[in-house]
């Protein structure tokens, strides 16, 4: 007897478990999408359906570790903008319009350029990365992202000489934000240039094969693994190529606590915790904390020479 | 503290101790369900994402709220004229070292797990884990000298002392919080301003006290001093 298979299914095509509670709002904007359909115009349905992350590429860079578990990544969140809380994100977060979202790069760069999503989507092949995320709160996860290096969009707008840093500034929307200056909104940070072009340096557009959502940072944010957790500016909307060491919201906040590099160091204490080790989500037991995140092999030599006692 | 103060309105309004008892049934069960919850929140895996560290905020938080609410029986006594409050004030005070020793445990078995380096290098190296540890191992000896048999064997006088030092255990357990948060300090800041309410309405008071004492001639001295231990002790 022949037993067909059906067609596997892929990651992108099942329907999150988001949406699928959320299928009411979803009947609702179907409904809205379908008069707007009549009227010629575009929905945000069909920007919702345009996204999709296709085929993705298996990238080598992949840790051999559990993954933590879907619903403890996108309900487990330091999302400022939308509440203290870790639980507050996954509540608030729905609230962020993503659909026409653009990302300007400005600054030194020979091509200055706006991008639209779907310029984005096409910068480079999406590839799937494993990723250890070391949180400075002394917890992390692993991570299966997905996105495409930071260096290919660098390199489409052809950074100058003079170009050494590298400035991301996150969406701050007071009619969807919390507005209480926790922080100097909108939240931003940084990288050295070097940094920023470093192959593990990742643009993410998507976790567990499936489109970002709203509380990880969507609909694109920046993941550098070696570096304590909230480097990795969420829901970018400016990118600035400078030649001097751009101001950080953490590093403003409290200088002596979040330095600039802020590179995963056991070795380096937070002047009010300890960074030896970390709570791996989902372990009962501490474990070591690595240097640079487990990452040393490819990023140590960036930081040769340096005191990073004092570059923290 | 306020056992000085002899009631000002004639009507004292005293409860029959059925219902002090029934009160105190009461109270003791609605003390427990906020650890009740935790329980239940364990068994049905809705800790969330990191279960040590939501049960370390849980019973920190509980701890900080029972002080509070047992600093605030003296004011709302003065305030309202129900004495009878004073009598459920203990089990308050035990409630408060009940979660702090929770807050504790939790510290030490699910989140250190005995690594006692870690911990010592904590207590000593990180000034909210240093405050924090302070405010506990105060409460201590207030916990241990709650029983009726001990406000006897220290005598009111030196009792009372001892048992003042709950206003800077307060004042320790609020700056824990404070000094812990990262940047949003909307929280422990509550709970500062509710401290500095319970704190000053007391500071007020005794102010207000002092300057009616060198207005008018001071009360014998005997009755003063009974007036001081008579209301801690349960009738």
């Amino acid at each position: 007897m022949l037993i067909k298979h059906a067609a596997d299914i892929r990651p992108s095509e099942i329907t999150s478990p988001e949406l699928y509670a959320d299928r009411r709002r979803f009947l609702r904007l179907a409904g809205a999408g379908t008069a707007a359909l009549a009227l010629g115009g575009p929905t945000e349905l069909m920007a919702a359906q345009a996204r999709d992350l296709g085929p993705l590429v298996k990238s080598p860079f992949r840790v051999d570790e559990p993954l933590t578990p879907r619903k403890d990544v996108t309900r487990y969140n330091n999302f400022y903008e939308f509440g203290t809380d870790k639980g507050d994100p996954a509540i608030n977060a729905h609230r962020m319009k993503t659909d026409h979202w653009t990302i300007k790069v400005e600054g030194l760069v020979g091509k200055p350029r706006t991008f639209d999503l779907d310029q984005i989507y096409k910068l480079a092949p999406l590839e799937e990365r494993i990723y250890r995320l070391r949180c400075v709160e002394a917890w992390s996860m692993v991570i299966p992202w997905v996105g495409f290096p930071l260096s290919a969009l660098l390199k489409a707008v052809e950074p100058l000489g003079s170009a050494k840093y590298v400035e991301f500034v996150s969406l701050f929307d007071p009619k969807v934000m919390d507005t209480r200056p926790v922080l100097d909104w909108p939240y931003k940070e940084g990288l050295r240039l070097d940094e920023a072009m470093h192959p593990l340096t990742l643009m993410a557009v998507g976790l567990y094969g499936e489109v970002l959502p709203n509380q990880n940072g969507a609909p694109v944010r920046l993941v550098v693994p070696w570096k304590y957790g909230f480097k990795s500016a969420k829901s970018i909307v400016t990118i600035r190529l400078t030649d001097k060491q751009p101001n950080t919201s953490w590093n403003d906040a409290g200088p002596g606590e979040y330095g600039f590099y802020s590179n995963v160091n056991p070795d380096v204490d937070h002047p009010r915790w300890s960074q030896a080790k970390e709570r791996r989500i989902g372990d009962f037991l501490k474990r070591k904390t690595l240097p640079f995140n487990g990452y040393a092999d490819q990023v140590a030599s960036m930081y040769a020479g340096m005191d990073l006692r004092k570059n923290f | 503290m306020t056992a000085t103060t002899a009631p000002r309105s004639p009507s004292i309004k005293a409860l029959p101790a059925g219902k002090i008892s029934a009160l105190k049934v009461l109270l003791f069960v609605l003390s427990l369900i906020p650890v009740g919850l935790l329980l239940l929140a364990f068994f049905q895996d809705e800790l969330g994402a990191n279960p040590i560290e939501t049960i370390t905020h849980a019973t920190g938080d509980w701890t900080l709220r029972f002080l509070l609410i047992t600093l605030a029986v003296t004011p709302l006594r003065k305030l309202t004229g129900w004495h009878w409050l004073l009598r459920l004030r203990r089990m308050l005070g035990l409630f408060t070292f009940f979660y702090a020793v929770l807050h504790f445990g939790t510290y030490i078995v699910l989140d250190q797990f005995f690594d006692w380096r870690a911990v010592v290098l904590d207590v000593l190296k990180r000034p909210y884990i240093t405050v924090g540890f302070a405010a506990f191992v105060l409460l201590v000896p207030l916990a241990v000298t709650s029983t009726n048999a001990m406000v006897r064997r220290l005598g009111g006088r030196r009792w009372q002392a001892l048992h003042r030092s709950v206003y800077g255990i307060a004042i320790l357990g609020v700056v824990h919080y404070w000094w812990l948060v990262k940047a949003d300090v909307f929280e422990p800041l509550i709970y500062a301003l509710i401290l500095a309410v319970l704190l000053g309405l007391r500071a007020w008071w005794r102010e207000q006290e002092r300057v009616r004492q060198r207005s008018a001639p001071p009360p014998s001295a005997t009755g003063r001093s009974q007036g001081r231990i008579i209301p801690i002790l349960p009738q």
